[in-house]
C-alpha cells in the first residue's frame, strides 16, 4: 500500500461578523494562509458546508483540519465536525489572547498597529498547530 | 433571545477568500455601525450553519438583507436552510458595477477604494432598510 504524504492542512475560520474576536480570527487565519504557512495551508468558507456541494463537504476528509473560533459557540468546530469531518485541532481566540495576556480588540474592523499583537499571537498559534499536524501526519 | 422588533438583520457573506466577501462584510459594518445603527443588527452567518436557536429566531422573526460575495450565495442559502427568507438578497459585485471607478482589492481588509465603495453601498441599502423597518412598524 502506498503511503499518502500529507502536505496541506485545512484551516476553517469562524467569520464572526458580529464580534471583534471574529475579526481577529479572520485576520489571523489570513496571515497564516498568506504569510506564515502559505505552502502548507488551504481554506474553505465555512458556510459552503451548507451552501456548497459534496466536494466542499469532503474538505475535512481531504485535509487534516484546524478550526479557529472567536467565541465559545465554536461554530467552526461544530460545523466542520457535523457537516464535513472531525477537526484535528480546535483553537479558540479568547483562550489564546488570555494566555498571551492580550485584551480582545474593541472594534470589529479597521485594524491597525494597536490590534496587530492580538492578530499576530493568534496567527502564530495557528502556525504552530499546522506544524504539529504535519509532523504527526 | 426575544424578538428584536423594528430591526432589520444584515447578514453578509462570511468568506475569507474573496475580495467581494470582504466588501460584503464591510458594507454590512457600514450599514450597522454608521448609516443605520438604530434600525439594523448584524449576526454571524456561521451561527445559522450550526443551527443556533437564538440566531434562527432572529432571522425568522425579522426582515433580513443578505449580501453575498460570490455566486455561491452562502448567506442567502444559509438563511433559507435556517427557515428564513431574504427580504432583499444582493451580490456585493453589483455595487462595483455601479461604481467602476472604485475597484475593491484585499482579502483580510479592503483597500481605500473598497472602503469607499462599501460606504456608498451601505448608503444605497439604507433605503431598503428604511422601507423594511417601516413595514415592521405597521
Amino acid at each position: 500500500m502506498m503511503d499518502i504524504q500529507v502536505t496541506k492542512v485545512g484551516i476553517v475560520s469562524c467569520s464572526g461578523e458580529e464580534r471583534p474576536e471574529g475579526t481577529v480570527c479572520r485576520l489571523a487565519c489570513r496571515k497564516v494562509l498568506d504569510q506564515l504557512r502559505p505552502n502548507e495551508t488551504v481554506t474553505i468558507c465555512l458556510p459552503l458546508f451548507i451552501a456548497g456541494g459534496e466536494e466542499e463537504r469532503a474538505f475535512a476528509s481531504k485535509y487534516p483540519t484546524i478550526t479557529v473560533d472567536g467565541c465559545d459557540k465554536m461554530c467552526a468546530a461544530k460545523a466542520t465536525e457535523t457537516l464535513s469531518g472531525k477537526p484535528g485541532q480546535s483553537l479558540l481566540v479568547p483562550e489564546i489572547l488570555k494566555r498571551h495576556g492580550l485584551a480582545v480588540p474593541a472594534s470589529r474592523r479597521d485594524y491597525g498597529p494597536d490590534e496587530e499583537p492580538a492578530v499576530r499571537a493568534v496567527a502564530e498559534e495557528i502556525a504552530k498547530a499546522v506544524d504539529k499536524t504535519l509532523e504527526e501526519a | 433571545m426575544d424578538k428584536i422588533t423594528h430591526k432589520v438583520v444584515v447578514l453578509p457573506c462570511s468568506g475569507i477568500g474573496k475580495t467581494y466577501g470582504a466588501l460584503a462584510r464591510e458594507t454590512a459594518y457600514e450599514l450597522a455601525e454608521r448609516v443605520r445603527p438604530d434600525k439594523t443588527v448584524l449576526t454571524c452567518l456561521p451561527l445559522l450553519v450550526i443551527n443556533d436557536p437564538a440566531a434562527k429566531k432572529l432571522v425568522t422573526e425579522n426582515p433580513v438583507i443578505t449580501i453575498d460575495g460570490c455566486p455561491r450565495d452562502c448567506a442567502r442559502k444559509s438563511l433559507e436552510a435556517a427557515g428564513g427568507n431574504a427580504s432583499e438578497a444582493c451580490q456585493a459585485i453589483k455595487f462595483y458595477v455601479a461604481h467602476k471607478d472604485l475597484k475593491p482589492e484585499g482579502l483580510a481588509q479592503l483597500n481605500e477604494a473598497g472602503r469607499k465603495l462599501a460606504k456608498l453601498a451601505a448608503e444605497d441599502l439604507a433605503q431598503t432598510v428604511d422601507r423594511l423597518a417601516a413595514q415592521e412598524k405597521t
